[in-house]
């Protein structure tokens, strides 16, 4: 049987270098290409070995797909194609395209710059990778070779980010990527067709939550923001450059305009106004209300947010700033947090998920003593406020997308074992389909029961209509009879005639004889009997035809009836009836009822 | 498979393709060109104009003077100016399936045919057409709507007046089709109906049909479309060009394998080169500005105006024209320059590797910013304080009768200073400038059409093979007026089918095969013969057509003599070897099996259980093949 085979090899019970391999109809594509904010050794980027020990990965993979710009989804891209190997495509949306290589460059900065560490991809590499890159349209449907085919779809979550349906055949998979089911203040919501995947891979970040409503979540940091703000103090955002910051940006440039605000709104860092200018020329990714009004007012461009310079932290007073990267795991973010963290009226707003093993992570979760380099202490005493504010599905989400969907089986990817876990119970129970939620390394192999497309004669399709009256009637199967040649690896379904004369055969007669002896007198009564109303009458209810020969032969249907005189015994008359074998239940019917005369149930027949 | 054509003009089409039982209308253009037959629309009051004197027929038998007005030697219509129609008889427009649209200056029929109508279906069209062409439709709108005339002429139009009337008006075709511009709330209505689509996005249409656009290289947004089945290949080929300018370039390679191919949309200036009419277009711009003249472009508000704008970006330095103003008045001027910024994945290679850097794809963008191009709603408002002279003005309607245009026309035609110059191919340059004789002003013609020409196109055929081709009747002789010019015209092999208005062409298709699924389900069992697979469908009851082998007589005869007696208790079977085969001879029973190559057959009297055993048997043996 045929069969699809999903491994992860980052992102299985876990968040971060998503990097998901899928076999299906014989070809090989690996989603995603991410790296783990987590780690700073070997396990930072997915295990590439799993694919091959040595050598390239060129021969083993017919398509790379990238789903958005965040690291934890592209950041071992070059590293897989330059440093690994990869010459094969790899598909990305424009937006995706533009950005992504960008975020790549920060990131390498600060590894090899600031860190230190060599055995790093360069710049050159980023190029090199970047040069492999098809952009994907929306709905587009690309042709990766003659059978490999894939679509993307809108994801919401940040600008550019495409969930993608994969199909062979008629057998396909949808992966997720991030996605967000409700419209936020600068992107619209995902959407995908009733597409019945064989397999949906999707993101699990927030299986266990379900979130109250954004217009609350919107005020209470509105409201955390102002009071800190009017107590003197300083609020620090850490945000990645792309996503959530132009969102938390628009919300807080429309509410410093409505309180009148004087206090300083800086953005840490110097990709900010770049940034928004790749919103302003990919309008047509962010969400509706956006796209309507960007010709009389362009929301990214913003009146109270201004660039940060490294003097103004200790500036006294109270301002809010916005400073990359978000998890608090280096660079100006942590650096601001350092300064900031020994005074309780400053105030720390986490507006996303923060990966195990950074300081986000571990203020998040309480911490009140850092153990920070050189062996030095940092006591956090600054109000930390944690707010959902990433755009992922949360558990009603996600069951919202499997009815859109209504994928045959489910698979979970970027989320913690736990949370997949009471997800995966909670799909299994409410769609009763199978739901998978592999670890790392470890393959889900999905059994597929692909239809098999046919080439049916139109000269038979349309004789089987005729047969059925003017219109079909859907609601009722019915059979149709035909033969089903396979040559050059086609399949084509012919009328029986058209095949045998096709191939140059001859059809197969099987017919039967039944003779029936009479003497004279039963005769007479069976010559009356057989024309009796009432036999008749039956016949031809059925529908069937009588036709009278000239040289006294009956024929019903194709079935034969004559009446010879026996040459021994000129007494007795010899019927003989003789049928094939498509007319097998008339034809033993009528036999019986020559030779044992009329059941007695004939007229409720 | 059926085309009814709704439209005569080549490059307006509107044709409804009927193909397994689904109704499917390819564009809907409105021929503007019937405005040119009115007077212009002023924005403000024109002595000239309102003073023109009226019509009386030579005899003074039928007086119109209310209705026409005679203007420089010829007849006008006074009302608000009116639109020829896509034919609207020939068919109901209730039964339309969907409408596909391939750029947007071949959907601007779309609310006559919508709305009012009974139409229920769906609209495709890509991102950029709906908005720009939601642009042209607002703003021919306005145009309409900011010079309200309550008259509207009617007598004109009778067959038996209108044959008395003096030429052009006495030709004009269709006249009973004619109506005003519809209104925001139609528009708003019809494009409600809109689905946006992507280049080589598959679009199912009732699991009967599949649609696809494909980039047609002639403006933002613009498709060809495929319509096809697992059989038959219908490529709709509209507007196209292989110029590089600022859209996508076009799809050839996915056009190839068609039955039939509708060709429509070629160049309407097959001689002009627009290379050669962009510089002429930038000369003669120069020059008047250094004679101290202005300069008027009559243009639409989308397409070539992007392609001028950024070929003046680059001329004006070279020129030292750097201090020149240039304005660009039109409702939605400001719009359309900000919308050709956000349409990346539908440029050229060369602008979507701007956006990446991130830079906006058009330079005209910098000709805003650093106010060299300035844009105005209207000439009211701020663009009157803010004009100087001398400047260069795009504005529309390229047809002369309504819009901003209508006022410089007035304001400057009469200084031999300034000169007009005429980009857009639609309109006849001398029948737009006939309601303004005596000119004074300079008048140069460079019409920039970058659509097919006949040279291209045979090319583009040559290449992608199609077995039929369908096309415009004018496509398949010279023009008129180059009658010896047998290059302007379609020379195919086979020729192609011409239609005209109203032709309804039934499209040579022999459908023979059609895709159906096989449920898993249904279990083929394949059966290997020699060099071919045969596989039976079973079904109940099971009737099987089974194909014999040569050896089947053999095999046959000995399962019967191993397994009967076995099983039936049969004691004695007789063997006997016949030309075609055996007959077996079961005697106990008085029953005959005769196996022959092409059949079997049971003779068999009264023995039902017997003759049903033996049926079986056969028929077991047979599937087994």
């Amino acid at each position: 049987m045929p069969e699809i085979k999903v491994t992860p090899l980052g992102a299985g019970q876990d968040v971060g270098r998503s990097c998901i391999l899928v076999s299906i109809g014989g070809k090989n594509i690996m989603l995603d290409c991410g790296m783990h904010m987590g780690f700073n050794d070997d396990r930072r980027f997915p295990d590439f070995s799993y694919i091959t020990q040595q050598g390239r990965l060129t021969e083993f993979l017919d398509c790379v797909i990238i789903s958005h710009f965040h690291l934890d989804h592209c950041g071992a891209l070059p590293y897989m194609s330059e440093m690994v190997g990869y010459d094969g495509p790899i598909y990305m949306t424009h937006p995706t395209k533009a950005i992504c290589p960008i975020l790549l460059e920060d990131f390498r900065k600060i590894t090899v710059d600031k860190k230190g560490e060599t055995n790093f991809f360069t710049s050159q590499m980023i190029k090199d990778c970047m040069k492999k890159v098809v952009p994907l349209n929306l709905h587009q449907t690309v042709q990766v070779d003659d059978e490999l085919e894939i679509k993307a779809y809108y994801a919401g979550h940040v600008l550019g980010a495409a969930m993608v349906q994969i199909k062979v055949g008629s057998e396909s998979v949808v992966y997720t990527g991030d996605y967000n089911m409700t419209p936020d203040r600068h992107l619209g919501a995902a959407w995908i067709d009733k597409c019945r995947p064989d397999i949906l891979i999707s993101e699990s970040t927030y299986a266990t939550t379900i979130r109250d409503s954004k217009r609350c979540r919107e005020r209470d940091f509105l409201k955390k923001v102002h009071e800190t703000v009017e107590r003197g103090g300083k609020v620090l955002i850490p945000v990645f450059a792309l996503g959530r910051a132009q969102e938390l940006c628009i919300l807080l440039e429309t509410f410093w305009e409505r309180m009148n605000m004087k206090a300083p709104i800086y953005f840490s860092t110097g990709l900010t106004e770049k940034a928004n200018h790749y919103y302003k020329l990919f309008i047509t990714w962010t969400n509706q209300k956006i796209r309507k009004t960007f010709v009389q007012r362009n929301m990214f461009e913003f009146k109270h947010i201004k660039a940060f310079d490294r003097s103004y932290a200790d500036n006294p007073g109270p301002m809010v700033v916005f400073a990359t990267p978000g998890m608090l795991h280096a660079g100006q973010s942590l650096q601001i947090f350092k300064k900031w963290a020994g005074n309780e009226k400053n105030m720390i707003i986490m507006p996303g998920y923060c990966v195990q093993g950074t300081i986000g992570h571990k203020i998040l979760n309480g911490q009140k003593k850092l153990e920070m380099e050189n062996r030095q202490t940092l006591e956090v005493k600054l109000q930390v406020e944690y707010m959902s504010f990433s755009a992922h599905a949360d558990a009603k989400g996600i069951m919202q997308l499997i009815r859109m969907a209504e994928p045959r089986n489910m698979l979970l990817v970027h989320g913690e074992a736990k949370k997949m876990e009471f997800l995966k119970d909670k799909i299994e129970q409410e769609f009763t389909i199978n739901c998978f939620m592999p670890a790392n390394g470890e393959t889900t192999t999905v059994i597929t029961n692909p239809s098999v497309p046919v080439d049916i004669s139109l000269n038979l399709l349309k004789r089987e209509m005729a047969l059925g009256g003017p219109l079909p009637d859907p609601k009722k199967p019915r059979t149709m009879h035909g033969t089903l040649i396979m040559k050059d690896n086609s399949l084509r379904l012919v009328s029986p005639e058209q095949a045998l004369k096709e191939l140059g055969l001859n059809e197969h007669q099987l017919r039967f004889t039944c003779r029936v002896q009479y003497r004279k007198t039963e005769f007479t009564i069976f010559i009356v009997f057989s024309s009796s109303y009432l036999v008749k009458a039956w016949l031809v209810l059925k529908g069937y035809t009588i036709q009278h020969l000239p040289d006294g032969t009956v024929m019903v249907e194709s079935i034969v009836i004559k009446v010879s005189s026996s040459a021994e015994e000129p007494n007795t008359k010899v019927l003989l009836l003789s049928w094939s074998y498509q007319d097998e239940d008339l034809g033993s019917f009528l036999s019986t009822l020559l030779k044992k005369g009329l059941p007695s149930g004939l007229s409720s027949m | 498979m059926k085309l009814y054509c709704l439209s005569g003009h080549p490059t307006l089409p509107c044709n409804v393709l009927k193909f397994k039982s689904t109704t499917i209308m390819l564009d809907c253009g409105l021929d503007t060109t019937s405005v040119l037959q009115f007077l212009p629309l002023p924005l403000v009051h024109s002595p000239r104009l309102s003073k023109l004197p009226g019509w009386v027929s030579k005899d003074g038998t039928i007086n119109l003077e209310k209705e026409l007005k005679e203007c420089a030697g010829r007849v006008f219509v006074d009302s608000q100016p009116e639109f020829c129609l896509p034919e609207k008889e020939l068919l109901d427009l209730s039964t339309i399936d969907v409408i596909l649209i391939s750029n947007y200056h071949c959907m601007m029929a779309l609310p006559y045919i919508t709305e009012h109508t009974g139409f229920t279906g769906t609209v495709y069209a890509t991102e950029p057409t709906l908005q720009i062409g939601r642009l042209l439709m607002e703003e021919l709108v306005n145009f309409m709507e900011r010079v309200p005339k309550a008259q509207s002429a009617t007598c004109w139009k009778y067959k038996e007046i209108q044959r008395l009337l003096p030429g052009p008006l006495k030709d004009a075709v269709e006249v009973s089709t004619w109506k005003r511009c519809y209104s925001m709330q139609d528009v708003n209505s019809a494009l409600s109906k809109v689905q946006l689509v992507g280049y080589s996005q598959k679009v199912e249409l009732f699991g009967a049909v599949q649609v696809t656009p494909l980039s047609s290289g002639y403006s933002l947004g613009s498709s060809n479309w495929i319509i096809q089945s697992h059989y038959e290949k219908v490529s709709y080929v509209s507007g196209s060009s292989l110029l590089t300018t600022h859209p996508q370039p076009m799809d050839q390679s996915s056009l190839k394998n068609s039955d039939v191919l509708i060709l429509t949309g070629l160049t309407q200036m097959p001689t002009a080169n627009p290379d050669g009419m962009l510089g002429d277009f930038c000369s003669n711009l120069a020059m008047t500005i250094r004679a101290g003249g202005n300069v008027l472009v009559p243009c639409y508000s989308s397409g070539v105006i992007y392609d001028l704008l950024e070929c003046l970006y680059q001329f004006i330095e070279n020129a030292n024209l750097g201090s020149t103003p240039f304005y660009f008045i039109s409702p939605v001027a400001n719009s359309s320059l900000e919308f050709s910024q956000i349409f990346a994945e539908w440029l050229c290679h060369n602008k979507q590797s701007k956006v990446y850097l991130p830079e906006p794809p058009f330079p005209h963008a910098e000709l805003i910013q650093t106010n060299k191009l300035k844009h105005y709603p209207s000439i009211h408002g701020d663009f009157s304080s803010e004009f100087r002279q001398p400047c260069v003005v795009f504005t529309g309607h390229p047809s002369l009768r309504f819009g901003d245009v209508v006022h410089f026309m007035e304001l400057w035609g009469k200084s031999s200073l300034n000169t007009i110059i005429f980009t857009e191919p639609d309109f006849s340059y001398l029948d737009a400038l006939a309601p303004y004789q005596p000119l004074a002003m300079k008048c140069v013609y460079c019409p920039i059409d970058t659509r097919l020409n006949f040279h291209q196109v045979s090319k583009l055929l040559k290449e992608v093979q199609p077995l039929h081709v369908v096309c415009p009747e004018q496509y398949t002789q010279p023009p008129p007026a180059q009658s010896h010019r047998s290059d302007l015209m379609l020379e195919l092999q086979p020729p192609p089918m011409p239609y005209r208005r109203c032709s309804v062409l039934g499209l040579p298709f022999r459908r023979r095969w059609e895709r159906i699924q096989l449920l898993p389900e249904v279990g083929p069992v394949a059966t290997h013969l020699s060099d071919v697979s045969i596989l039976l469908i079973f079904s109940q009851p099971p009737i099987v057509q089974v194909l014999p082998l040569k050896k089947m007589r053999e095999a046959c005869s000995a399962v019967f003599i191993l397994s009967l007696p076995s099983q039936h208790g049969i004691t004695e079977v007789k063997v006997e070897e016949t030309a075609d085969g055996h007959i077996l001879h079961l005697q106990a029973e008085d029953t005959l099996i005769q196996l022959e190559e092409d059949g079997t057959h049971i003779v068999c009297d009264d023995n039902e259980p017997l003759r049903t055993a033996l049926r079986d048997l056969v028929l077991r043996f047979l599937m087994k093949l």
